[in-house]
């Protein structure tokens, strides 16, 4: 649905994006993770026709970003990251506005947009820069998907939101997919990479991983292990000074290790156990395998 | 008052004509420790944020930062606490060091004073030759790094962090993190928001915000043990899946 061949994009010196590849499946969410400054923004307004790529080729939808680009517009729908409805019309009038623009109506695509909009339905005569950030956010993507896109473009819809609103707008989602929208999303969010079908993970232009969530917690090259103590920092500083440890940070209520011999020593008062890695443990890997730690 | 206690709120209210943004909430931070503010998205976490940086008047309530009134002394709260958000912590047309100088001029620190603990801390953070470098050229995690670092550099005795880490990659926010960890180790308490909840689990102890109250307080292996659960993430859904305000 969406295929991207060694698309480069640099601003000046920087290199935003740098020869990325990727394809997507039809009617699946596509994670593209990574933090700010990764590339995230600079490739999806390339894949939305709003920037041109250096090098490299995207086709959306079977049409080319660049010679198609009139045509991709009409087809995808597309969330940038900054709130970018009319602030000064109400809920309706930007819903019916976007709706007009693509030679549609709100009723038309109704059924698409009724679980998202309802909950937001009883504020239709409110400014949209008057909504709380979550309904916002609700509305942000009722207009983007008005006219029924056949790819969802969502540029950090979730940065800056609370854990139970990510959790509810990961539920929209997955109805969405259901109806055979494929969706692209990115996030900084590493925890979220486990609800998406694929995911790329990319940190400074440059992807370093693209599979199933599984499959990349599967390629952790290295045993990790967890332990804790009363005082989580003075573990760490003991732990850093260690010969046979490889690499050592905090993780929630635990430390996770690396050792370089993979086992564990033992280490008098400090109960270590072997655990699974998370999306952000093989995250951190890739980082220091690609010497991209800065 | 005691000393022991940088900051004490007592019933503070903040009410924006019929909507109540902070209700009646109470609670003590110890000196020194590292206090992590959670709630959902207009839960009251900011204005509360406010009025303790004595930024914006209680509508009712009392508190005391730093030991002095929010009410009466606000000025002495603002010289005697640190503030760094992520939306806005530098000026991005400012070189590092001209950033430095700038934010210790305002606290009143002495140009000599300053060129001294300049050098010190950029050594500290390995940002040494990066004192001439435009803060707009820096990578986000530098810049955060610098930020909490210069809301520090006045040595207040209080330090907020509005969601400093947002967006960061996972090893430079770890690497903030011990930079909290090292301020709190010099006595420098630490009051932090985020939506990171792994994060929450790096504080001594968390407070989370509900529709302006707080509906929890305490260290999260109690919290954890409180809610019957395994990580922060299920104790703060627990209790703000049901917000009125959220969203």
């Amino acid at each position: 649905m969406v295929t991207v061949q060694n698309i480069t994009k640099q601003y000046g010196k920087t290199e935003a994006l740098k020869n990325v590849s990727f394809s997507t499946g039809v009617g699946e969410i596509f994670g593209i993770i990574g933090p700010d400054g990764a590339g995230k923004t600079t490739l999806f307004r390339i894949l939305t026709t709003l920037l041109l790529p250096d090098s490299g080729t995207a086709i959306v939808n079977g049409l080319d970003v660049v010679k198609d680009y009139k045509q991709i517009r009409n087809n995808v729908g597309y969330m940038p990251g900054r709130f970018s409805l009319y602030q000064d019309l109400t809920v309706e009038e930007n819903l019916n506005f976007f709706a007009a623009v693509f030679n549609t109506t709100v009723k038309e695509n109704y059924y698409l947009i009724k679980g998202i909009y309802k909950q937001i339905e009883p504020f239709k005569k409110r400014k949209a820069g008057a909504l709380s950030g979550g309904m916002k956010q609700k509305l942000a993507l009722s207009c983007a998907l008005v006219h029924k896109p056949e790819v969802l473009f969502l540029d950090e819809p979730t940065t800056g939101v609370d854990p139970v609103s990510r959790k509810e707008f990961w539920e929209m989602l997955k109805d969405l997919k259901k109806q055979g929208i494929t969706i692209l999303v990115s996030t900084p969010y590493m925890d979220e990479a486990a609800l998406c079908d694929h995911i790329a993970l990319i940190q400074l232009g440059r992807i370093m991983s693209i599979n199933t969530p599984q499959q990349i917690v599967a390629e952790y090259r290295n045993k990790l292990y967890a332990t804790k103590s009363e005082s989580n920092y003075r573990l760490l500083k003991q732990l850093k000074l260690r010969s046979d440890v490889a690499s050592c940070y905090i993780s929630g209520e635990y430390l996770h290790v690396v050792f370089k011999n993979n086992t564990a020593p033992f280490i008098e008062n400090v109960e270590i156990h072997n655990i699974q890695p998370t999306i952000e443990d093989c995250f951190i890997q890739l980082m220091g395998v690609n010497n991209v730690d800065r | 008052m005691l000393t022991d206690k940088i900051i004490v709120a007592e019933n503070l209210t903040k009410k924006f004509g019929d909507f109540t943004a902070v209700d009646n909430v109470s609670f003590t931070v110890n000196r020194g420790e590292i206090f992590g503010f959670l709630g959902a998205n207009g839960a009251g976490k900011t204005t509360a944020m406010r009025m303790l940086c004595g930024l914006s008047k209680p509508t009712s309530g009392k508190g005391w930062v730093a030991g002095f009134d929010i009410w009466k002394q606000s000025e002495k709260v603002k010289k005697n606490i640190g503030y760094m958000s992520q939306k806005f912590s530098l000026y991005k047309d400012l070189k590092v060091w001209e950033n430095i100088r700038l934010f210790a001029g305002i606290y009143g620190m002495k140009d000599k004073e300053i060129a001294v603990k300049a050098d010190e801390m950029l050594n500290r953070l390995e940002f040494i030759n990066e004192r001439n470098t435009l803060v707009k050229q820096l990578p986000l995690g530098w810049k955060q790094k610098l930020a909490f670092s210069i809301a520090i550099f006045h040595e207040p005795q209080i330090v907020f962090l509005d969601e400093p880490t947002g967006g960061v990659d996972p090893t430079t926010r770890r690497q903030f993190w011990e930079l909290i960890y090292h301020a709190s180790g010099q006595g420098i308490t630490v009051f932090v928001t985020t939506h990171y909840m792994d994060e929450a689990e790096y504080c001594n102890r968390v407070s989370i915000m509900v529709d302006g109250r707080i509906d929890a307080l305490d260290t999260p292996a109690k919290l954890k043990q409180q809610f019957g659960v395994l990580n922060m993430d299920e104790v703060f859904q627990q209790l703000a899946r049901h917000a009125k305000r959220s969203g």
